[in-house]
């Protein structure tokens, strides 16, 4: 329980407007996108401005209370998931585009802002933001540097990481950290960006952002593969990177995902085909046609039953609302949803395709695969039923088995939904525990009081 | 708590439809409330996940709930982008229903729905008082939009720039025993609506005039009422059964191909409420009501599907006047039935030119008595549709459903511009009448 001085001090610090207490409204914090059991914060603060954040979490500091930072709650491992009766901080009055800079391609933004708006602003200048995460028209900048969000086009432009040049926060203590530059180039002092990337708030609280943005693409092109094996279409993922073409998207949808594409959308796919790849390439013009002749080519070769290019923006358009409905028509199928995304070099996609094929049969789940093939970001989504127990084990014992499978063949718990909750007991799996270890003690170096997003990460212990 | 136990197991009856969010959160790029308030408990997932707190009975009573869910537009921006499909209106409506009869309805409200609306010849007369003594305590503003605003400071009133009850309503200009028209095809019978029927008189008189243009039959029953849309959204069943049962009756007695009104929220609400929130599911009336509903359609998707598919593409006799109009997209109307082009092709059938605005298909914040309640939500949200109105350059608004009309005429009144707002039947039938002069 928060002491009633305390929220009377956090009131003072927002306005009464922009805290909330009732047990309605915390019901409402006390979940994100995760499959996990709901936690209900003690209280929810609104700030408003740089000075009203650092009250909050000198407040914070000073009385031991757990604070975990909220954007828009499309975390998917439970990252915003708060600390029993903790204080969640929301970032929705901090939603500014301070700065579009055209002449050093940058933006400088405050974490509330939602993904799109920044990709349309830059866009509106013929800048380009590339991260698109599947939730950008909700999700929050902040959220994704927390969470180092990934997308469609990461095998080409990279990720969150990649675009992030600086960045302002508050450490545990309520002290002002501000490190990187709006240069392109920067060498001095710790890379404390790089290390608050991807830290799910466990490290300082954000303030201000600055996002390397590039140069539009001039020309684009889109396809669609359809193969008889889904062996084949891997195959051909490999092929396409082997031969050093790098497309912006590289995406591949199972039979399964496919019939429930084309059950809702009616989009006219082929539901007798074993695995559809859908191939983007960009950049300029003579290149994507180049590209494009040597990709078609390395389909056919592989198998590829037949290519269709697209060549108008609504087919185009067409081919991506297949790709983006995907998790929709999943969704629709079963009351629970979890979307997994353990993540294998790019080389080994045809093994992991294949070990997910068994894992479904052996523990008798349906599992719709999909997803960023070309990075090797795959989806194994498990469609569900929580409230059935037996079943919901069974599902538990499979997801163990998909990410023992994605370590043996050298990749990773997560692409791109970071650890969070979910994650946090596997992650001595593949990071071993002297990883864990030196994140615990620079954890507590850094949060001697524990009160940055508790019980995320580096998970509970008492070395940490 | 044993009545919380009971109210929880009266949720639980919801349990199917709301397990089906997934908590993605993708409501949260749609909702036009959330979008000015930026919590959780105003959108969608966060309603939903109070609903699942009821029936998990963690509540000690149902106030904070009921406060949370009553705050929604009711627009159904969620319902329409929603990855899993949730019908959150059904859900919400029904749970608004569990939670009135739980609670008990406000005096006000009975008084409202109970006395008078369920009462369609009752509601009539007291309507038609208030009509006649409506010049004492309001003034008109001598606008484009023909509005009033209160003459004196009212509480109830506030700033608003309220459209005038027309002098005369609809109903009273028919004949006695209702309107009956021959023509030459197909055969519609007319549900008027609350709001044009007193309020948009002019819109049934444009309806009447361009369904005979084109050789439609026209029936239209005496002793019509609202579609209930008022009492159900305040969780009032039996208020909107009894609405039911009274026009269910009433156009049975009819012969008719197509039942057409020119309200988006009359039409949505007898196409997806009637049928799906009727209380008593074993009584035979559910297979009329969804038979009905099959046959109802909006005035402008009846043109132009059914009677005149060229509307709007075929060229205008005399070219028209080319004046700039834009469309403003009913969230009842798109949103609900997916119609959306057939209105736009009836503004262009009467010789307009068509000028897209900034999100057309965004809510302009009415929601019926969200108004009412939250009118500075309400107003916050009118005002970016009037701004995005604004910019397209155009001097007439264009909407197929009298509430928008209502709520786009405050905004645009308290903006000061000279836009007119019309409903599309209105442009096509001005446009035919001109012709035929």
């Amino acid at each position: 329980m928060i002491s009633k001085s305390v929220i009377d001090q956090f009131k003072r610090i927002v306005g009464p407007d922009n805290l909330l207490t009732e047990q309605e409204d915390m019901l409402t914090y006390s979940y994100d996108a995760a499959v996990l059991d709901a936690q209900m914060p003690g209280a929810a603060v609104i700030p408003g401005n740089t000075e009203e954040i650092e009250g909050i979490v000198k407040l914070c500091h000073e009385n031991s209370i757990p604070l975990t930072v909220r954007g828009a709650g499309t975390n998917l491992s439970g990252g915003t998931i708060p600390e029993r009766a903790g204080i969640v901080m929301l970032t929705g009055r901090l939603n500014k585009i301070i700065e579009i800079n055209e002449a050093d391609m940058y933006a400088v933004v405050q974490p509330g802002v939602v993904t799109a708006d920044l990709a349309a602003a830059a866009q509106a200048k013929g800048l380009f933001y590339p991260p698109d995460p599947g939730s950008q028209a909700v999700s929050t900048l902040g959220g994704n540097v927390a969470e180092n969000a990934g997308g469609l086009r990461g095998l080409k432009y990279g990720v969150t990481k990649d675009y992030v040049m600086g960045m302002r926060f508050f450490d545990a203590m309520g002290n002002y950290v501000k490190t990187g530059s709006r240069t392109v180039k920067c060498a001095t002092g710790y890379n404390l960006a790089g290390l608050m990337v991807g830290s799910e708030g466990t490290l300082g609280v954000l303030d201000e952002l600055t996002l390397k943005l590039i140069p539009a693409p001039r020309a684009r092109k889109s396809m669609v593969a359809v193969y008889n094996t889904i062996e084949e279409a891997s195959e051909t993922v490999a092929a396409i990177i082997a031969a050093r073409i790098i497309p912006a998207t590289l995406e591949i949808l199972d039979n399964f995902t496919i019939r429930a594409v084309e059950d809702f959308s009616k989009a006219g796919l082929p539901v007798d085909a074993a695995a559809l790849l859908l191939i983007e390439v960009d950049g300029h013009p003579a290149e994507v046609e180049e590209d494009g002749e040597k990709v078609e080519a390395l389909c056919k070769k592989l198998g590829a039953e037949n290519i269709k290019v697209a060549q108008t923006d609504a087919e185009r358009d067409k081919i991506w609302s297949a790709r983006r409905s995907a998790l929709s028509a999943l969704a629709k199928l079963k009351p629970t949803l979890i979307l997994e995304d353990a993540t294998v070099p790019r080389s080994k996609i045809p093994h992991m395709v294949t070990a997910l094929q068994k894992i479904a049969k052996k523990y008798n789940i349906a599992i719709g695969t999909f997803g960023h093939a070309g990075d090797g970001n795959l989806h194994p989504t498990i469609l569900t039923d929580k409230r059935n127990k037996e079943e919901f084990h069974r599902v538990e014992e499979a997801i163990e088995e998909i990410f023992d499978r994605a370590l043996s063949l050298g990749g990773t718990l997560s692409g791109e939904h970071g650890t969070g909750i979910s994650k946090a007991p596997f992650l001595e799996k593949e990071a071993g525990y002297s990883s864990i270890l030196f994140s615990r003690r620079l954890r507590k170096a850094m949060d001697p009081r524990n009160i940055l997003n508790p019980g995320k990460i580096t998970g509970v212990s008492s070395d940490g | 708590m044993a009545n919380m136990n009971k109210l929880a197991a009266q949720v639980k009856d919801l349990e199917e439809q709301l397990v089906t969010c997934i908590r993605c959160g993708m409501c949260q790029s749609v909702c036009p409330l959330f979008e000015q308030t930026r919590k959780e408990a105003d959108v969608a997932r966060g309603k939903l996940a109070l609903l699942t707190g009821l029936m998990d009975n963690i509540f000690d009573d149902p106030d904070g709930v009921n406060q949370r869910l009553n705050k929604c537009l009711l627009c159904g921006s969620c319902a329409a982008n929603c990855p899993s499909g949730v019908n959150v209106l059904e859900i919400f409506i029904k749970a608004r229903a569990i939670l009135t009869e739980y609670k008990g309805l406000s005096p006000a409200k009975q008084l409202i729905f109970k006395k008078m609306l369920a009462k369609p010849g009752t509601f009539d007369t007291l309507v038609a008082w208030a009509g006649k003594f409506q010049g004492l305590f309001t003034k008109p503003d001598a606008n484009a939009q023909g509005t009033s605003c209160a003459r004196l400071v009212s509480p109830i009133l506030g700033n608003r720039h309220f459209l005038p009850l027309a002098s005369v309503p609809f109903h009273k200009e028919l004949p006695e025993n209702g309107l009956k028209k021959q023509g030459k095809g197909l055969k519609a019978a007319i549900f008027t609506g609350c709001l044009i029927d007193k309020v948009f008189p002019n819109v049934a008189r444009a309806g009447i005039k361009v369904l005979d243009h084109h050789g439609v039959g026209i029936t239209i029953p005496p002793g019509q009422g609202c579609c209930g849309i008022p009492a159900l959204a305040s969780g009032d069943r039996d208020t909107f059964t009894k609405l039911v049962d009274h026009h269910l009756d009433l156009f049975q007695k009819e012969e008719f191909d197509v039942l057409i009104t020119a309200c988006a929220t009359c039409t949505s609400t007898i196409k997806k409420l009637w049928p799906a929130v009727y209380k008593d599911p074993d009584s035979g009336i559910k297979e009329r009501l969804d038979a009905l509903a099959k046959k109802t359609m909006d005035i402008n998707q009846f043109l132009v599907d059914r009677v005149a598919p060229g509307l709007g593409s075929d060229p205008v006799p005399g070219g028209g006047d080319g004046e700039i109009v834009t469309y403003h997209d009913p969230c009842h109307l798109k949103k609900s039935l997916g119609v959306s082009s057939q209105p736009r092709q009836v503004v262009m059938a009467a010789g307009k030119q068509l000028r897209e605005m900034t999100g057309p298909d965004k809510c302009c914040g009415m929601g019926g008595s969200f108004n009412v309640y939250h009118y500075d939500l309400s107003a916050s949200i009118g005002r970016i549709k009037q701004q995005n109105i604004a910019e397209t350059g155009c001097t007439t608004l264009a909407t197929g459903c009298p509430a928008c009309m209502m709520q786009i005429s405050d905004m645009l009144a308290k903006s000061n511009t000279g836009i007119r707002v019309r409903h599309p039947i209105e442009l096509y039938a001005e446009a035919l009448e001109k012709e035929q002069n």
